[in-house]
């Protein structure tokens, strides 16, 4: 047994479960290659040996409709796996063999895993397997994923048929296509025609089937027999379409349906009761999905997923905030002042820190909306939005995405990219990760609360509503911007099953919850690492130069030498507060000379002279040199606006939490005004993302290309907007 | 018995597909999830905002812009 056997099935029939079942945590996580789609790969041991399981993407069909499938079939075709493990839902059979069929037509040795027995059996609904596996000619094991039965005895009957000789199936389709398929397959038997990977009847098929990727792969392989195979299907085409008003796509949905049919008539399956009538799972949504109570239900349950993951992980990000502020104090006390210092304190831990002080808040995110998916909830949700959100080129499974990313203020785009991946459709789903972090994200909050309170203080909550209102309809418009100019292209169509609603098992949500926090931390943490660094010495190189340094030792003794030995002792040895008054002064004019040099350094390092030499064009838009460094700073995240604004006033680095005196400061400082802070507050909303977010997206879209979109055309965007802004506002005011 | 476009059922009505005129993309979608002349379909509910429908086919649920049902034909008693 050498090759891997993989398992394949519809979405919802219970692949996850299984898998998790016969691998337990022998399993890791990766892509296929080139494309976002995961791949999961485990061991399972039985009694001949170690056997390697690949789980495929859940597909209703092979017809390379989706990136799923097409993954699904080039794998099945390139790694020629010694067995497919089919899962079919028990309790759905008729759709599910749709896809066996499929399997059985390119020659692949499958065993069925005939699973939700239970389901069946509580819908009454009766199968003969022995009889199945007969018809079928394949074996079928009965199993119950969601309770570990069968497990073994769907293990000896894979290693009892991995050596059997394949039988392929051929299904009849008609005469006309019959005869068509005949002449096709001698044809490409006799030149060899993509037979070194395919079967000869199934590329027929495809021909029929108007299978892009299998053409393509034709004329290049050989011209003359692909335009031969193309006469012949085209021939067949025109016939059927003057005879019977069909086209032969048609036709072979209809034969394969009809060949199941024609199984299952021969008393494999029986019902006792009409098989559309209301299930529980019906009746639930007839008041989930009800035009009313529909719409109030998902507020709740949006803003209980939104409690849930922003309050409850605040407790681990403050653990995780103490630790790394405990190793910034050690790094403090054990380097001396310096520049290895500062790259350790401000470049790595930092770094490294804010990587992971990301981990709860997407750990919690993952767990709701795991939850949620696992349940079927969130199927119900997009369902109910498609309508709204398709008008702008988006899905309704975008929602997520949006309200998880700051669509109520003080979310995070971190994990609202990650979310992303719920969507199927590639289109809707890109649109939604470069759209999403226009939302208002909780580092973007206290930069708009320093804003507000300076120059807005009457009217806070008018503005802060306001400030959502923009970033959605930015969002929104900007997604149908994308839509119809970049990522153009049809809607994907919303043909999506309603999957029964079922109680989802704690194991299945963790192991989920676990390996796409496990994935993050990978991926993003080492690139993270390093953006950090180069931010932070963007921010000190190349430093002051010595007679500047010069300079401010100078102040400094100026201060000191017209004091008292008395008053030097006592701020050596004192603490802040219990300082003497005279002392406090000194200190406080000491002080006041970091900070200028502080201010100094910052002005002289990368960051500033980008901050300056962008002063010609930025104050279009009204901001200022030391505008330009805070937001440079905010790359790194967005609430470093707000201390990087502190040092560039020269009032040291001010904690995001304590704004007044800067508030203050910002007020009373030269070209600062209602103008100016609201033309800040429309380039903070549509800027580059931080990035974090930046490094999200990449891996998410699964090319650079796109996070470099998001930098650049975020920022121009943003900066279009506050300079139309600033210059009619000056206009008009 | 009365044809009819499947946008044009009721909620809770059933009836019978007739004739699927989609083809490309949408089309083998909607094949693909058996939504073939002779099956049996009910109307199962709408989204609040009249969009998309939810109907029953071979025992599951399953969902369809109103634009994509307007390529079903049904028959209905
Ligand atoms: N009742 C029942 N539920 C199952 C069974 N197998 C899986 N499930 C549940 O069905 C849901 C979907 O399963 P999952 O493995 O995620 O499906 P996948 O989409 O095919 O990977 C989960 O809530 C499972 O707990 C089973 O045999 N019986």
């Amino acid at each position: 047994m050498s090759a891997a056997i993989v398992l394949a099935g519809n979405p919802n029939s219970g692949k996850t479960t299984l898998f998790n079942e016969l691998t337990g945590a022998r399993q890791h996580v990766g892509n296929y290659p080139g494309v976002t789609v995961e791949k999961k790969q485990g061991t399972c041991p039985t009694e001949s040996g170690k056997l390697t399981i690949v789980d495929l993407p859940g597909t209703y069909s092979l017809t390379a409709y989706s990136l799923e499938e097409v993954v699904a079939r080039d794998f099945l075709v390139d790694e020629n796996p010694s067995m497919v493990v089919d899962i079919v839902d028990a309790s759905n059979l008729e759709r599910n063999l749709y896809l066996t069929v499929q399997f059985m037509e390119m020659g692949l040795p499958v065993t069925i895993a005939l699973n939700m027995m239970d389901v069946a059996d509580k819908r009454r609904i009766k199968i003969d397997i022995e009889k199945l596996s007969k018809l079928l000619d394949v074996p079928v094991v009965p199993t119950i994923a969601r309770k570990g039965k069968g497990k073994k005895e769907l293990l000896t009957t894979i290693s009892s048929h991995v050596e059997n000789k394949i039988k392929p199936l051929n299904i009849s389709y008609g005469r006309d296509i019959d005869t068509a398929l005949d002449k096709m397959e001698e044809m490409i038997e006799l030149s060899g025609f993509l037979t070194a990977k395919y079967r000869a009847r199934w590329v027929a098929i495809k021909y029929f089937e108007n299978d892009s990727q299998i053409t393509e792969l034709g004329k290049k392989a050989d011209q003359k027999i692909a335009s031969d195979l193309e006469r012949v299907v085209e021939k067949v085409t025109d016939h059927l379409s003057a005879t019977l008003d069909t086209h032969p796509e048609g036709m072979i949905a209809d034969h394969r349906y009809g060949f199941i049919n024609s199984i299952l008539k021969q008393g494999v399956i029986s019902y006792a009761q009409d098989r559309n009538r209301q299930q529980i799972s019906d009746k639930i949504d007839r008041v989930v999905t009800n035009q009313f109570l529909g719409p109030i239900i998902m507020v709740a349950i949006i803003m209980g997923l939104y409690k849930f993951t922003f309050s409850y992980s605040e407790i681990p990000i403050g653990w995780f905030e103490s630790f790394f502020g405990w190793m910034g104090g050690v790094a403090d006390s054990a380097l001396s002042d310096g520049l290895l210092k500062s790259l350790v304190i401000s470049g790595i831990i930092d770094g490294v820190g804010g990587v992971l002080g990301f981990v709860p808040l997407i750990m919690f995110m993952f767990l709701g909306i795991a939850f949620l998916e696992d349940s079927g909830y969130l199927a119900r949700m997009a369902f109910m939005l498609d309508r709204v959100f398709r008008m702008f080129g988006l899905h309704g499974s975008s929602v997520i995405a949006f309200i998880v990313s700051g669509g109520i203020a003080g979310g995070c785009a971190v994990p609202g990219v990650m979310a992303a991946r719920t969507l199927k459709s590639p289109k809707e789903r890109l649109a939604t990760l470069l759209t999403v972090p226009f939302m208002n994200c909780g580092a973007k909050l206290p930069v708009f609360a320093l804003l507000v309170a300076a120059f807005f203080s009457e009217n806070e909550a008018t503005v802060m509503l306001l400030i959502t209102l923009i970033s959605w309809v930015g969002a929104l418009l900007v997604a149908r911007l994308l839509r119809s100019t970049i990522i153009k292209g049809e809607a994907t169509p919303f043909v999506m099953e309603l999957p029964p609603y079922r109680l989802p098992t704690i194991k299945g949500i963790l192991i989920h919850t676990w390996e796409r926090t496990w994935q993050y931390i990978q991926k993003a943490g080492t690139v993270i690492l390093g953006v950090s660094i180069i931010l932070w010495a963007m921010m000190t190189f190349p430093g002051l130069d010595q007679t500047k340094i010069q300079e401010f030792e100078n102040q400094r003794s100026v201060i000191t030498s017209g004091v008292s030995s008395q008053i030097l002792d006592e701020l050596e040895t004192i603490q802040g507060d219990q300082l003497s008054a005279n002392a406090l002064t000194v200190k406080e004019s000491l002080t006041q000379v970091d900070f200028d040099e502080a201010h100094a350094g910052l002005k002289n390092s990368i960051a500033g002279r980008i901050g300056s030499s962008l002063e010609g064009i930025t104050k279009f838009a009204g901001f200022d040199w030391r505008t330009n460094i805070a937001l440079v700073g905010g790359f790194a995240a967005k609430e470093v606006v707000v201390s990087t604004l502190g040092t560039a006033y020269s009032m040291g680095e001010v904690d995001p939490e304590e704004i007044t005196s800067l508030s203050d400061k910002l007020k009373a400082a030269d070209g600062w005004g209602p103008l100016t802070a609201f033309s800040l507050i429309l380039f903070t909303i549509f800027y580059a993302p931080c990035f974090v977010t930046v490094v999200c997206i990449a891996k998410e879209a699964g090319s650079w290309k796109w996070a470099g979109f998001s930098v650049v055309f975020n920022t121009a965007l943003a900066f279009g907007v506050s300079v139309l802004f600033y210059q009619i506002g000056s206009i008009v005011l | 018995m009365k044809k009819m476009n499947l946008r044009q059922m009721q909620v809770d009505q059933t009836g019978t597909i007739t004739f699927v005129k989609a083809d490309g993309e949408l089309g083998r979608r909607i094949r693909d999830m058996g939504l073939i002349p002779g099956k049996e379909i009910k109307v199962q509910g709408r989204a609040p905002l009249k969009d998309p429908v939810s109907l029953r086919i071979m025992g599951f649920t399953l969902t369809l812009r109103n634009n994509e049902a307007d390529h079903i034909e049904v028959e209905v008693k």
